[in-house]
């Protein structure tokens, strides 16, 4: 807010390279009408969330300021905007485009790289010990078996069980 | 036939025990066949905003198995229905993604997804495949006393391409319907339309909870007797949380939070343990006394 925008800083390529990724084919279609803005309920209680400035700041090519802040983390992902756009932007799936490039470089939020971990080692968010069960039993519901290996391999495969290993040091 | 496979998701089978079971218990009364598949895991959801292949690669695990037994899918949660019915929205649609998609499901779990199922969600299949009609047929117990607020959560209804636009996402009809047809009251309130904030509880928690403070506000003031959720994560934000919230506006809602199947299974004459009543957090001693 209030920033004074240093012309060197901006990489002219950060938007080809949002346009590349799944989701963010279309962020060159805005024309900053704001509708986004308007319509996001994160927006309604924090000024710090604002879409249109996000996608402004991308197609300017502001690269580090995007990448770096905390904003780009606080996407409810609750499509208003998404649905209301009237240059079919997608933004919900624009912002996991920015995220997505973002991870890349190693910027992940700390709660997703949490998240991952607990897919890495249970297959679910929630792991499901003897006391879930037992809970569940006496319920009448049917117990479950946690199956963590597909998702191990698919982690390994797609390289992202590297990409969300914690700076300098194995995973918890 | 209404049989499907049935995906619990990771937040239900272990934090919303109420809903699982009000959905199985009503299902069983209305011919819905649920069929568990131990092999589910996460859909993805919470992988899409770090690597999208992966995210889709997790999805088409469980669609594949639902494939496998010849079942379309059937969740309880928003978020696992939204995700899931995009992925396969996609895979259905782009036969070289698909292709891509299943060499790599193929090398790490030894499945492939062919795109011949449909993903639904448990109170879609009660609004289309049972239909309002024989959800009225069932009821035995007069809930017209009842002021519910319905809260239709986001990805329920969006993005409304992957769900076949079945309901229009800025003025949805298909909970009040639900609601109305079991004999309850669905009433307005200002932001119904409004978001609970889960996506964002990790990321930040203090912008989080400030979206279902709005939400428990205007529902208390239009006179709701409870919230009707369809969706665990929507229930943790207003019913887990509500407490948080009180204490942050040192005010107080003991606003009840029921999930729509708990409604449709205390309107069939289903007993308070039948429909997991005693699990939920706010009690109250209206919607206690409606139980057989």
């Amino acid at each position: 807010m209030g920033h004074t925008i240093d012309a060197r800083t901006m990489d002219p390529t950060f938007a080809d390279q949002i346009a590349a990724e799944p989701g963010g084919e279309h962020i060159r279609r805005c024309f900053a009408c704001g509708t986004c803005t308007a319509s996001c309920p994160v927006r309604e209680v924090t000024e710090r969330y604002n879409p249109r400035r996000i996608i402004h700041m991308a197609v300017l090519g502001l690269r580090e300021l995007v990448l770096s802040s905390d904003f780009i983390w606080l996407c409810s992902t609750c499509y208003a905007c998404h649905e209301r756009c009237p240059q079919d932007v997608r933004i919900t799936e624009l912002m996991h485009a920015i995220k997505n490039v973002a991870v890349r470089e190693g910027r992940i939020s700390p709660s997703l790289r949490v998240q991952v971990g607990l897919i890495r080692e249970h297959g679910r968010l929630y792991d499901i010990t003897g006391f879930e069960n037992e809970r569940r039993a006496d319920l009448g519901l049917p117990s479950i078996t946690e199956q963590p290996e597909d998702y191990h391999r698919i982690l390994v495969a797609t390289g992202l069980e590297e990409m969300v290993q914690p700076e300098g040091g194995a995973a918890e | 036939m209404n049989k499907f496979a049935f995906y619990l998701g990771c937040t239900a089978p272990v934090r919303t025990l109420n809903y699982e079971l009000a959905a199985r218990n009503t299902a069983k009364r209305l011919g819905i066949e649920l069929v568990d598949i131990n092999d589910f895991g996460c859909c993805g959801f919470p992988v899409k905003s770090v690597h999208h292949e992966t995210a889709l690669l997790m999805s088409a695990r469980n669609l594949a198995l639902a494939e496998e037994q010849g079942l379309d899918l059937c969740a309880l949660c928003s978020s696992c229905t939204g995700t899931q019915a995009e992925a396969n929205r996609t895979l259905q649609e782009d036969k070289e993604l698909r292709e891509r998609v299943n060499q790599m499901l193929k090398a790490t779990t030894g499945r492939r997804y062919e795109g011949t199922i449909q993903v639904h969600h448990f109170a879609r299949v009660l609004y289309e495949k049972i239909g309002l009609e024989r959800i009225r047929e069932a009821v035995s117990v007069d809930l017209s006393d009842l002021r519910l607020a319905a809260h239709y959560g986001c990805h329920y209804l969006k993005p409304s391409a992957a769900h076949d636009h079945f309901d229009d996402p800025e003025n949805p009809v298909s909970l009040d319907r639900l609601i109305e047809a079991v004999g309850a009251n669905s009433i307005y309130y200002e932001e119904r339309d409004q978001c609970c904030g889960g996506g964002i509880l990790g990321a930040d928690e203090q912008t989080a909870l400030a979206l279902p403070h709005l939400k428990l506000e205007r529902a208390v003031a239009a006179g709701a007797d409870a919230l009707v959720v369809i969706c665990p994560f929507c229930d943790i934000m207003y019913e887990f949380q509500q407490r948080r919230i009180e204490k942050i506006h040192d005010t107080r809602y003991r606003l009840p939070v029921l999930f729509y199947p708990q409604v449709l299974g205390l309107a069939m004459g289903l007993s308070a343990d039948e429909v997991g009543l005693q699990l939920n957090r706010v009690k109250s001693r209206k919607l206690m006394a409606l139980a057989r």
